[in-house]
C-alpha cells in the first residue's frame, strides 16, 4: 500500500511556523521530519512519523506554491487562491525575507550577480547554512535590488512599498542594496570582526547624508535619472572632499588643528599622549581617505581604509572608545576655529558621518 | 424579451506574460451570452488592463437568463497568428432574478484556464433588468429560489413544505464526441464545462416549474449531482424539497403561539379504538429480503398518477400499514384522509396531480418545530443497471459498431434518454417509499440519492429516513399556532420522535421494544438509525462521536451482464456486514442511536467498497446498549478460553474507557419502572434490506444473525478474529477532539467562531500481489483511519474542537487505487465557558406538549389505540408486553399500528425537531444592511484588499447570524495537465486544483456580495491520471449558498446603533462598517 496523493486543502491556508522556519532554512523534507521528530512533537501529540511525514509534505507543497507570490509580497496580498489572515501574511513576507547573518557578511558588498552565486555553495559549506537557504537569501537580494535600482526616492521606503517589509528589515535590505551597489570590500580579513550590524549602520548614516537624496533633488543635475537618489554616493560631493587635503597639506592648518585639538582635551583624555603623538598621522588619514574617494576602487576600499588608518591605531594604543569619541567631537568640532580653512558644510558632511561609523568601528 | 443583461469589464491584474519578447501582454476581452458576443477594445502592453468597457447589452428572455452562463475569455490579442485565449470567468447569473437575493454582480473573478489554473483576475460588473412580471412566463421560473441547505434556511420560515421535486437531464458527453479527437483538450474541457453550466441552469429552471406549479416559491435542500456516463452520455439530476417560504422581518413573527386549537381534534387520541389492528397483510415473516437483481433491459412504466391504490397511503392492497384506517372510527378516517390530502394533494391544481404526490420525500434533514413526529428507521434501495443503450431501440441496430453511432445526430435520441433514466430513479423511489410504508410511516425524510459507475455498470442508490411528519405543514391554509397543552405529561420532552410508528404486535422486524426510558409510556427500539440531524430537542446523554464501518469486497473482472450480476450478489453481503460492524462499533462506544447515517457503496474494475458514516449519540430515551459478548468454538482449549477471555476482557475496558470519554452516565434506573426488563447481552439486531424492483422478489434472504445473539461475537475461524481486532483498532480520536458528520455535535454548544473548512484527499495504490479481502480491507480501514490521525494532527492549534459534518467519499478510479475525499469544518469550541447544553425543564416540556398534541391529533391513523397484547409473537415480545401490561400503562398508549417489512436497516425512531428557543434566536437578529460586510468581516488591516470569505458545510455560522441569503453556488471545473510532473506530482497538480476552486467560489460569493458559503458540498471529484504520459486530469463539482452574515458581537452594536422601528435592509450600509 503506497499513497499516490496526499493532499489537504484548507479554506483558511494552514500555516505552521515551524515548519516554515525548517522550509526557509533549505531542509528537505524528510530531513525536516527528521527534525521534527526530534523536537519530540511526536510525544506531544501522539502522532506517528507517518502523519509527520505528510504533514511536512503538504506544508512544503503549500510554500513552493506561495513562493511565487512571496517574489512579489503586494501579490500575496491580492491573490485569491489563498486566504490567509494579515497578520499571517506579514509574517510569512517578514520570514521569507529575513537572512541569516553568517550569510550576509559572506555576500555584503560583493555584486549581485551570476558569478557571486556560483560561489554560494562554498558559502554554504563555510556558513553551515543549507545551499537552498543561501540562494534563496541570494535571490532576495539580488529581488530586492533589481526592483529598487532604478527607482527615485527614498530607499528604505522603495523597499517597505513593494516588499511589505517591516521598517528594521526594509533598513536592512537599503544596507545590503547600498552596498552592493557601491561594491564596498567587507570581507577582507580584517574587517572581519565587524557585524552586519555595524556595516548597515554606516550604510544608513551614509544614504542618509552622502547620497543625492540626503541634498534634497539636485537642482544641478540636468538629468534626474542620472543618479540613483540614494544608492549612489553623491559624486559632487566625492569630487570637492579633495578640498579637505589643504588641512594636512598645509601645514600650518596642520598644526594649528592640533593644538586645537590638544588644548580642549588636555586632561580628559586617558591616552592624552598617544593622542598627540598619533594625532598627525590620524589625520593624515582621515582626510586622505576623504580625498581619494573619487576613484570607484577607493571607495570600495572605504572600510578597509578606515579601519587601517584610525580603528587599528587606536586599538594598538588601547584607546577607551569615550576617549575615541571625545578625540572625534574635538577633531571635527575644532576645524570650525581654523580661520584660513574655507570648507566648513562639506567638512561637516563628511566628517559628521564619518565620526559615527568610526564608533561604530571601533570595538573588538 | 422580458429581460436585459448588462456587463461591464473594468480591468485586469496579475494577467500571464504573454509575449515573451516584451513580458506584456495585450489583452482584450470578448463577453459572450447566447448566441451574442461583444468585445473591449484591446489594452495594449499591460499586465494590469484597464478597459473600463461600456456596458455591453445582452436583450435574452428569461428562460436563457435561467439556463445560460455568462461567459467572459480574457485574450492575447496577436497581430500575426490566432489570438491566445488566456483563460475564461463563468458567470451564473440566476442570483440576479430574484428580488431578495443579490442586485449586482461585482468584483474580481479569477480568470481560469483548464489546462493553466488561475491566470490573473479581472474585474467584472453584471446586472439585470427584468421588464416582465416574472411568473407570467411558464418556461421560466425566475423567482424561485434554491437552498443547499437542508433545512429551512436561517432567515426564513417554512409555511408550506409542499414535498418531492426532482429532475433530470442528459445530453450527450463532449469528451466521447467524435469531434473531441480533432480539438484541443482545452477545447474539450471548455466544451464540457458550458454544457454542465447550460444543464444546470436548464435543470434547475425545469425544477423551478415544478415548485410554481405546486405554488412554492423555494427549493431547500437542493441536490444537484451529475453521472458521467462515460459513452452513454451526462446526466445532470437534482432532488429537492419545494417549499413556501416567508421572509421572517421581525422577530415575534416566528414565537410560537399556542392559542385556540381545534376542540374536536383534541379529542381523538383519547378515542382511539382500543381494538389493535390485528390483520397483517403482508407476509408475516419480518426477514425478506429481495434479491439483488439487476435489470438492464427491464422496462418500467411510470406509475401514473391517477392510480392512487399504489402510491397513496391507504393501502388497499396487500401492503397492508394502514388497514387500520378501515376500523379507526370516522374521526380516523377523516384525519386520515386530511394527512393523506395533505401529502398527495399538495401542490393545488388537480390535473397537474401526478408527479409531485408521487414521493412523499423530503431531502431535509433538519426540520421546523413540530413537523417530525416519529422516526421509522433508515430505508435505502440499490439497483445496479447497465448503461447500455440498449433500452434505446435507436441504438439496436448500430451498436454492433461501436464508434459509427457517435456520428448521429444525438438529438433524435436524446429525447428518449431522460425517460430511462428517470424511470430507473422512479423505480428506486417507489421501493423507498414501500419500505417507509412498511414501517408504518408514510413519509421519507433525510432523503438522498447517489450512483456509482465503473465502466458500463451503474450502482443507483436512494436512502432515508422513514417517518411520520406533521400535516400542518404540507398543506395550504397553515394553522397557525399550536394545541393546548394537554396532553404534556403524556410526552416528555425529548423522546417522542423515539416511539415507534409501527405496530408492535406486526413489527417489520423482530426487534427488542421497552418503554421508553424518558417517559416510560410509550415503546422505544433498542437502537435507532437515522439518516437525518439529530434534533435540537432530542435528550441526549453525553457526547457523540463519529463511527464509520469500512468494507473491501474482492470481485472477479467481469464484462456487462455478468458484471452487474456479481455485483448484485455481493451487495447484500456488503450491506449485512457494513450493518453489522456499524452495530458493534455503536456498541463498542456505548450509545444507541445513530444520526447522519450515510451508506455509500463504490464501485471498481474488481472490487467494491463500502463506507458508512454516522454519529453515534446516546439517546436518553432509548435503553442502555449491552455489551458485546465474545464466544469461543472450542471451549476444551485451555489457552484458548484464556484468549477469549483476554478479549473479551479488552472490548469490556473499550466500552468503559469510551463511555468516560464522551460522559455517558444514564442515570440508573430501577427495572420495575421501565417495566420490562431488558435481557442483558440479548440484544437482537436485523438487517433486512432489498434492493431494485419491488414488486417482484424472487427469494428472501434472511440477513439478520439467524438463530443467534447478534452480539455475541463468535469467534470460529481467523476471520472473525480479525473482525474482533478491527474493533479495536479504531483509535479514538486525541484528546480534545471530537468529530461528526451531522451538523451539531450533541453535547457541544459553545462554539467559538474560529472554523477551518478543509478537503483532503488521498489515493493509495494497493499492491497488486495476492490481495484477498482481509488485506483490502486493512488498507482501506488503515487510508481511513490515517487520514483522520493526519487531519487531527493539522488541526491540532485549534483544540479543544470539533470535526462536524465529517463526509467522507470513496471512489475507485483504477484498478488498484483507492481515493478517499473528505471535506468537513473543524469548529473550536470554549471548554470553560460550558453552556446549559439542554434547555430548563419547563421550557422544554412546554414546547413539547405544543408540538405533542399537534402530532397526536393530526395523526391519528397512525395511532393504532392501544394494543393490548395478545399476540402470537417472538417470546421476548411476550415478556415484554406482560411486563407492559402489569406495569399499568395508560390506556392511552399509542401503539402504533404498521405493518410487515421488506426492508429496513433498523429500527428507528426519531427526534422532532423542537428547539423553538433556538429560532427565536436567530429571528431577532435585525436585517442588516446587505452592503459592506465583507469589510466588516475582514480583519482590521489596512493592506489587505481581499475579502475574508468564510466556507463551511454547515448550514451556519458559528457566533454569527445569517441575515440574507444570495443565492445557490454550483459550479463546475476541469482541470488539465500535460505537464504532471513540473507541476508537483499529482499532489501537487490536485493541491493546487482544489485551492484554485476554493478560490473561485469566494471570489464569486464576494462578487455577489457575501462573505460566507453555508451548506457547501464537494459534490464530486473525480481525478484520473496517467503518470506515463506525464498528463492528468481533474473535475469538481461543488455548491452551497452565498450568504451575508453578521457577528453576533457586530450585531448587538448594530442594534444598539440603530433605532429598532427603522431597521431597513439598507440603512445600516454605510456606517456599520469600520
Amino acid at each position: 500500500m503506497t499513497s499516490e496523493l496526499d493532499i489537504f486543502v484548507g479554506n483558511t491556508t494552514l500555516i505552521d511556523e515551524d515548519v516554515y522556519r525548517l522550509w526557509l532554512d533549505g531542509y528537505s523534507v524528510s530531513d525536516a521530519v527528521a527534525l521534527r521528530v526530534r523536537s519530540g512533537i511526536l510525544e506531544q501529540t501522539g502522532a506517528t512519523a507517518a502523519v509527520l511525514q505528510s504533514d511536512t509534505m503538504d506544508h512544503y507543497r503549500t510554500f513552493q506554491m506561495l513562493e511565487r507570490l512571496l517574489h512579489a509580497p503586494p501579490k500575496l496580498l491580492h491573490q485569491l487562491i489563498f486566504q490567509i489572515p494579515p497578520s499571517r501574511q506579514a509574517l510569512l513576507i517578514e520570514r521569507y525575507y529575513a537572512f541569516d547573518e553568517a550569510f550576509v557578511r559572506e555576500v555584503l558588498g560583493k555584486k549581485l550577480s551570476k558569478g557571486t552565486k556560483k560561489d554560494l555553495d562554498d558559502i554554504s559549506t563555510k556558513t553551515g547554512i543549507t545551499l537552498k537557504s543561501c540562494r534563496r537569501q541570494f535571490d532576495n537580494f539580488k529581488r530586492v535590488f533589481k526592483v529598487v535600482e532604478e527607482m527615485r526616492g527614498s530607499l528604505v521606503d522603495n523597499i517597505q512599498q513593494h516588499f511589505l517589509l517591516s521598517d528594521r528589515l526594509a533598513r536592512d535590505y537599503a544596507a545590503i542594496v547600498f552596498f552592493a551597489n557601491n561594491r564596498f570590500e567587507t570581507g577582507k580579513k580584517k574587517l572581519q570582526y565587524l557585524s552586519f550590524g555595524d556595516f548597515a549602520f554606516c550604510a544608513e548614516l551614509m544614504i542618509q547624508n552622502w547620497t543625492l537624496g540626503a541634498v534634497g533633488e539636485a537642482p544641478t543635475d540636468p538629468d534626474p535619472q542620472a543618479d540613483d537618489m540614494d544608492m549612489d554616493l553623491d559624486k559632487e560631493f566625492l569630487q570637492d572632499l579633495k578640498e579637505l587635503k589643504v588641512l594636512v597639506a598645509d601645514k600650518d592648518l596642520l598644526d594649528l588643528h592640533k593644538s586645537l585639538v590638544c588644548t580642549a582635551l588636555r586632561g580628559k583624555l586617558g591616552v592624552f599622549s598617544e593622542m598627540e603623538a598619533n594625532f598627525k598621522n590620524l589625520s593624515r588619514g582621515l582626510v586622505n581617505v576623504a580625498a581619494k574617494l573619487t576613484h570607484n576602487k577607493d571607495v570600495r576600499d572605504l572600510f578597509v581604509d578606515l579601519v587601517e588608518k584610525f580603528v587599528e591605531p587606536c586599538r594598538s594604543d588601547h584607546w577607551p572608545l569615550n576617549d575615541v569619541r571625545l578625540f572625534l567631537n574635538q577633531y571635527s568640532a575644532s576645524v570650525h576655529s581654523l580661520d584660513g580653512f574655507r570648507h566648513q558644510a562639506l567638512w561637516d558632511r563628511y566628517m559628521g558621518t564619518l565620526r559615527g561609523c568610526l564608533l561604530r568601528l571601533c570595538h573588538d | 424579451m422580458p429581460g436585459k443583461l448588462k456587463v461591464k469589464i473594468v480591468a485586469g491584474r496579475h494577467l500571464p506574460v504573454m509575449d515573451r519578447a516584451s513580458d506584456l501582454t495585450d489583452a482584450f476581452v470578448e463577453v459572450k451570452f447566447g448566441n451574442t458576443t461583444f468585445k473591449t477594445d484591446v489594452y495594449l502592453k499591460s499586465l494590469n488592463p484597464q478597459w473600463n468597457s461600456e456596458w455591453f447589452k445582452f436583450e435574452v428572455d428569461d428562460e436563457d437568463l435561467q439556463d445560460e452562463p455568462l461567459q467572459i475569455t480574457v485574450l492575447d490579442h496577436d497581430t500575426y497568428s490566432a489570438n491566445d485565449a488566456i483563460g475564461k470567468v463563468y458567470i451564473d447569473i440566476d442570483p440576479l432574478l430574484y428580488s431578495e437575493a443579490a442586485t449586482v454582480i461585482s468584483g474580481w473573478f479569477p480568470i481560469y484556464d483548464t489546462i493553466h489554473g488561475i491566470r490573473g483576475e479581472i474585474n467584472v460588473v453584471v446586472k439585470v433588468d427584468l421588464f416582465n412580471d416574472l411568473n407570467r412566463f411558464r418556461q421560466s421560473s425566475c423567482g424561485v429560489k434554491f437552498f443547499c441547505t437542508t433545512s429551512i434556511p436561517k432567515c426564513y420560515r417554512a409555511v408550506i413544505i409542499h414535498g418531492f421535486v426532482e429532475e433530470l437531464v442528459v445530453n450527450e458527453d463532449p469528451e466521447y464526441q467524435w469531434i473531441d479527437r480533432i480539438r484541443t483538450p482545452r477545447a474539450s474541457n471548455e466544451a464540457r464545462q458550458r454544457l454542465i453550466s447550460l444543464m444546470s441552469g436548464e435543470l434547475q429552471r425545469k425544477i423551478g416549474l415544478k415548485v410554481l406549479e405546486m405554488r412554492g416559491n423555494a427549493v431547500v435542500g437542493y441536490l444537484q449531482c451529475f453521472d458521467l456516463e462515460g459513452e452513454s452520455g451526462l446526466v445532470v439530476r437534482a432532488i429537492g424539497t419545494a417549499c413556501t417560504l416567508d421572509k421572517l422581518s421581525s422577530p415575534a413573527a416566528f414565537l410560537p403561539a399556542c392559542n385556540s386549537p381545534s376542540k374536536e381534534m383534541k379529542e381523538i387520541p383519547f378515542n382511539e379504538d382500543p381494538n389493535p389492528n390485528t390483520h397483517s397483510s403482508g407476509p408475516s415473516t419480518p426477514l425478506k429480503n429481495q434479491t439483488y437483481s439487476f435489470s438492464p433491459s427491464k422496462s418500467y412504466s411510470r406509475q401514473s398518477s391517477s392510480s392512487d391504490t399504489d402510491l397513496s397511503l391507504t393501502p388497499k392492497t396487500g401492503m397492508g400499514s394502514g388497514s387500520a384506517g378501515k376500523e379507526g372510527g370516522p374521526f380516523k378516517a377523516l384525519l386520515r384522509q386530511q394527512t393523506q390530502s395533505a401529502l398527495e394533494q399538495r401542490g393545488g391544481s388537480p390535473h397537474k396531480f401526478c408527479r409531485r404526490r408521487e414521493f412523499p420525500f423530503f431531502t431535509l434533514t433538519a426540520f421546523p418545530p413540530g413537523f417530525l413526529v416519529h422516526v421509522g428507521g433508515v430505508v435505502s434501495a440499490r439497483s445496479v443497471k447497465l448503461l447500455d443503450r440498449i433500452h434505446n431501440p435507436a441504438f439496436v441496430g448500430i451498436m454492433g459498431n461501436t464508434r459509427s453511432y457517435k456520428l448521429l445526430d444525438w438529438n433524435s435520441f436524446n429525447s428518449d434518454e431522460p425517460e430511462t433514466r428517470d424511470a430507473w430513479w422512479a423505480e428506486i423511489r417507489q421501493e423507498i417509499k414501500s419500505h417507509a410504508k412498511a414501517l408504518g410511516c408514510h413519509a421519507v425524510v433525510g432523503y438522498s440519492e447517489s450512483t456509482s459507475i465503473c465502466e458500463e455498470v451503474c450502482i443507483l442508490s436512494a436512502s432515508g429516513t422513514a417517518a411520520v411528519l406533521n400535516p400542518r405543514f404540507l398543506q395550504d391554509g397553515t394553522v397557525e399556532g399550536c394545541l393546548e397543552q394537554r396532553l404534556e405529561e403524556n410526552l416528555p420532552a425529548g423522546c417522542g420522535f423515539c416511539h415507534i410508528p409501527y405496530d408492535e404486535l406486526n413489527m417489520p422486524f423482530p426487534a427488542h421494544l421497552t418503554y421508553c426510558y424518558n417517559c416510560r409510556k410509550q415503546k422505544v427500539p433498542d437502537v435507532l438509525f437515522t439518516t437525518i440531524d439529530l434534533p435540537m430537542d432530542a435528550a441526549v446523554i453525553g457526547k457523540g462521536c463519529l463511527i464509520q464501518a469500512r468494507l473491501c469486497r474482492l470481485k472477479k473482472k467481469a464484462q456487462a451482464e455478468a458484471n452487474a450480476t456479481a455485483i448484485s450478489n455481493l451487495l447484500p453481503f456488503m450491506e449485512y456486514e457494513v450493518h453489522t460492524q456499524l452495530m458493534n462499533k455503536l456498541k463498542l462506544k456505548g450509545m444507541n442511536a445513530l444520526f447522519g447515517l450515510r451508506i455509500q457503496i463504490s464501485v471498481g474494475e474488481n472490487m467494491l467498497m463500502g463506507l458508512a458514516s454516522a454519529t453515534g449519540v446516546y439517546l436518553a430515551a432509548l435503553p442502555t446498549p449491552g455489551g458485546i459478548q465474545i464466544a469461543g468454538k472450542t471451549p476444551n482449549d485451555g489457552s484458548y478460553e484464556q484468549h477469549i477471555s483476554h478479549m473479551q476482557k479488552k472490548i469490556n475496558d473499550t466500552i468503559a474507557k469510551n463511555k468516560e470519554l464522551y460522559e455517558i452516565n444514564p442515570p440508573e434506573i430501577s427495572e420495575e419502572i421501565i417495566g420490562s426488563p431488558i435481557p442483558e447481552p440479548r440484544q437482537r439486531s436485523r438487517l433486512l434490506r432489498s434492493q431494485s424492483e419491488s414488486s417482484d422478489e424472487v427469494t428472501e434472504l434472511d440477513l439478520s444473525h439467524g438463530k443467534k445473539d447478534a452480539f455475541v461475537l463468535e469467534i470460529d475461524d481467523t476471520d472473525a478474529m480479525e473482525d474482533v481486532h478491527s474493533l479495536l483498532t479504531d483509535v479514538p480520536p486525541p484528546s480534545g477532539f471530537y468529530s461528526c458528520n451531522t451538523e451539531i455535535m450533541p453535547g457541544i454548544n459553545n462554539w467559538t467562531s474560529e472554523i477551518q473548512m478543509f478537503t483532503s484527499v488521498r489515493v493509495i495504490r494497493l499492491s497488486s500481489l495476492n490481495l484477498t479481502n482481509q488485506a483490502l480491507n486493512k488498507n482501506f480501514n488503515d487510508l481511513c483511519e490515517n487520514l483522520l490521525k493526519s487531519l487531527y494532527f493539522k488541526l491540532r492549534s485549534m483544540i479543544p474542537c470539533c470535526l462536524c459534518h465529517v463526509n467522507f467519499t470513496v471512489s475507485l478510479p483504477e484498478d488498484e487505487l483507492i481515493q478517499v475525499t473528505v471535506t468537513a469544518v473543524a469548529i473550536t469550541f470554549d471548554k470553560n465557558q460550558a453552556l446549559q447544553t439542554t434547555k430548563t425543564h419547563a421550557e422544554k416540556s412546554l414546547q413539547r406538549a405544543s408540538t405533542d398534541n399537534e402530532e397526536l391529533l393530526q395523526f391519528p391513523l397512525e395511532l393504532c389505540s392501544d394494543s393490548l397484547p395478545s399476540h402470537p409473537f417472538p417470546p421476548a415480545k411476550e415478556h415484554l408486553e406482560s411486563a407492559s401490561s402489569n406495569s399499568g400503562i395508560p390506556a392511552a398508549q399509542r401503539d402504533r399500528c404498521s405493518s410487515w417489512i421488506e426492508l429496513i436497516k433498523l429500527k428507528a425512531q426519531t427526534i422532532r425537531r423542537g428547539s423553538i428557543k433556538t429560532t427565536v434566536t436567530v429571528e431577532k437578529a435585525s436585517p442588516v444592511g446587505e452592503g459592506n460586510f465583507r469589510n466588516r468581516s475582514s480583519p482590521p488591516c489596512a493592506n489587505s484588499t481581499v475579502g475574508v470569505v468564510k466556507m463551511t458545510p454547515l448550514s451556519f455560522i458559528p457566533g454569527a447570524k445569517i441575515t440574507k441569503y444570495l443565492g445557490i453556488i454550483n459550479m463546475f471545473f476541469i482541470r488539465e495537465t500535460t505537464s504532471l510532473r513540473e507541476e508537483g506530482g499529482v499532489s501537487g497538480f490536485l493541491h493546487a486544483f482544489i485551492a484554485e476552486v476554493f478560490a473561485m467560489v469566494r471570489a464569486h460569493v464576494a462578487a455577489l456580495g457575501g462573505n460566507a458559503v453555508v451548506s457547501y458540498i464537494m459534490k464530486q471529484c473525480v481525478f484520473m491520471e496517467n503518470p506515463n504520459k506525464n498528463q492528468a486530469q481533474c473535475l469538481i463539482n461543488v455548491s452551497g449558498d452565498a450568504v451575508v452574515f453578521v457577528r453576533e458581537s457586530e450585531l448587538e452594536v448594530v442594534s444598539t446603533q440603530q433605532p429598532a422601528a427603522n431597521c431597513q435592509p439598507s440603512c445600516t450600509g454605510g456606517e456599520v462598517t469600520t
